[in-house]
């Protein structure tokens, strides 16, 4: 097995094991022990926890540091880096310091528009994008090169990975730009929340037709729903993600205090079905402000206990 | 063009407040086709403070002048004679105006009564969009002759991101093309996806605004 980080979750992946990843999301604020609380949660569950930076682009405290509060609690961080709200200059700055620290994944974002955070009049950045980030961590990593053809003192060994979006148009052109994603250097990919399973199957053989699978690990993205009012929401209000309406007619038709344990049954089966699906290689599970019932979930879906490798 | 929008008349009012005496100045170029700061809208302007003043019961003098256009300084000299008895000038050119009549008058307040707001053109009458962000190295032609870095709203050089749905940007609420949907179809029509297939560089932006202001110099012109 050739390794380029080392971390637990290449090994895992490429050890042939379906992997779990997990969302742990820091607090809007300085307060570690909530931080601590979420990820106690999650510690035996995943193999790495993705750390978010600064989600739907709302100020949270930053991903490099929660990543090392959970290294101090045995757990293996996947940092989240967007390229909203850094130029490469600092995008450069805070892989080589993530690899000082030991941490040994990273996730390449754009990130969500300023627009939509709780600073709309911020000016954002975009001096990259994600895919321009992708080369840029493996050319520090393969080549010991910055972007300016810097040589770098100690490469960075990371683990790089991506996101795709198989939910947002135009879609016979997501796969080709999840190729250019893995062209430019992604190891593994994390899916967009699914709910449309058939629209995953296809994004998913046109993967498998092009070769993809081949060559990256397609982690599936699964968010459960806490209540009928966040799976309305998501249809209507969250941009490239489609939540058919059996879904909410399953949500609507069990009694109000079933509906969490209705939404848990639901994420379940959309993990069995997408670890059917040929070319998924594990599941990244986002449970928004719910990490307590990520347990359960895995559990069910017999995803739990996580090897050792 | 340089595409403009006039400011609210009550912060016109308020920059002007202490004035007695004031020249609201147009211009003839871009804003003069993007209706804002023309012959035209110069004498609605000047009505407008005319008409609130004398009902504040404190009366303004307004003068009018439209010059051919502000960002030469020799179309800046017409307005000397009406200068040199003005408290100020409120020019209703894009921003280059202002400044130019600034450089002039050293010794006379200027206010801007536009805010400049893009380089466009216009969709339909009435509605302007923007096209370009002066970036100094113009690279549509990699994308169909379209323009991601001023009509991406993340300036992606390899979209579209997973918030283009059904044609439209996931900002502004369905009101603006997701321009990498449009450089997909423009290309396929064109029989080019192939350009796509391949992660795009890194930009240099060295040319655009991030280096500092920008002059350019055509020493052919200066001989």
């Amino acid at each position: 097995m050739t390794l380029t980080a080392g971390s637990n979750l290449e090994k895992i992946l490429k050890s042939g094991q379906k992997a779990v990843t997990c969302e742990c999301g820091p607090p809007r604020g300085a307060d570690a022990e909530h931080f601590r609380h979420k990820a106690a949660f999650l510690k035996d569950c995943a193999d790495a926890v993705n750390v978010t930076d600064n989600q739907t682009a709302v100020v949270r405290f930053c991903s490099l540091a929660a990543c090392t509060i959970l290294m101090d609690m045995g757990i293996e961080p996947l940092m989240q880096m967007v390229t909203r709200d850094m130029n490469r200059i600092a995008l450069q700055s805070n892989v080589l310091g993530a690899a000082a620290v030991g941490i040994k994944n990273l996730l390449c974002l754009t990130g969500d528009h300023n627009s939509f955070g709780d600073h709309p009049q911020s000016k954002n950045v975009h001096d990259l994008d994600s895919v321009q980030l992708l080369d840029c961590v493996r050319r520090m990593r393969d080549e010991g090169k910055m972007i300016s053809g810097t040589e770098v003192d100690g490469r960075p060994a990371m683990f790089i990975g991506a996101a795709a979006n198989p939910f947002a148009d135009p879609f016979e052109f997501r796969v080709v730009r999840m190729a250019k994603k893995i062209q430019a250097g992604a190891q593994f990919i994390q899916t967009q929340c699914i709910y449309d399973m058939d629209r995953f199957s296809k994004f998913m053989e046109m993967a498998n037709d092009m070769g993809l699978t081949e060559k990256c690990f397609i982690m599936a993205g699964i968010t459960p729903f806490k209540s009928v009012g966040m799976a309305n929401y998501m249809k209507k209000f969250v941009p490239g993600i489609i939540v058919p309406d059996e879904y909410i007619t399953r949500l609507k038709g069990v009694p109000k205090d079933k509906v969490a344990e209705e939404g848990i049954k639901i994420a379940v089966e959309q993990i069995q079905q997408c670890l059917e699906m040929k070319g998924v290689a594990g599941i990244h599970l986002m449970a928004i402000e719910w990490e307590e019932r990520a347990p359960e979930i895995l559990k069910a879906a017999g995803l739990l206990p996580r090897p050792k490798v | 063009m340089v595409v403009a929008e006039s400011k609210p008349v009550a912060e016109i009012l308020e920059m002007v407040k202490d004035c007695k005496k004031v020249v609201v100045a147009g211009c003839k170029g871009c804003v003069t086709v993007c209706n804002s700061g023309g012959e035209k809208e110069v004498g609605i302007l000047a009505s407008e403070l005319r008409i609130a003043r004398k009902a504040a019961g404190n009366d303004l003098e307004v003068m009018e002048y439209t010059c051919e256009r502000q960002c030469d300084p020799e179309y800046i000299e017409p307005l000397d004679d009406l200068a040199k008895d003005a408290d100020a000038i409120v020019s209703i050119a894009c921003s280059v105006g202002p400044q130019y009549v600034a450089a002039r008058y050293p010794y006379l307040q200027v206010y801007p009564g536009l805010n400049t707001t893009f380089i466009g053109g216009s969709a339909e009458h009435g509605v302007f969009k923007e096209y370009c962000q002066a970036c100094g190295s113009c690279i549509i032609g990699d994308f169909g002759g379209l323009c991601p870095v001023a009509r991406c709203a993340k300036q992606l050089m390899n979209g579209p991101c997973g918030g283009s749905s059904g044609g439209k940007c996931e900002v502004g609420k369905g009101q603006i093309d997701c321009i990498w949907h449009l450089i997909y179809e423009r290309l396929k029509n064109l029989g080019q996806l192939h350009k796509l297939e391949q992660p795009w560089g890194y930009k240099n932006w060295s040319t655009s605004r991030e280096a500092g202001p920008r002059t350019m110099i055509r020493e052919e012109l200066r001989k």
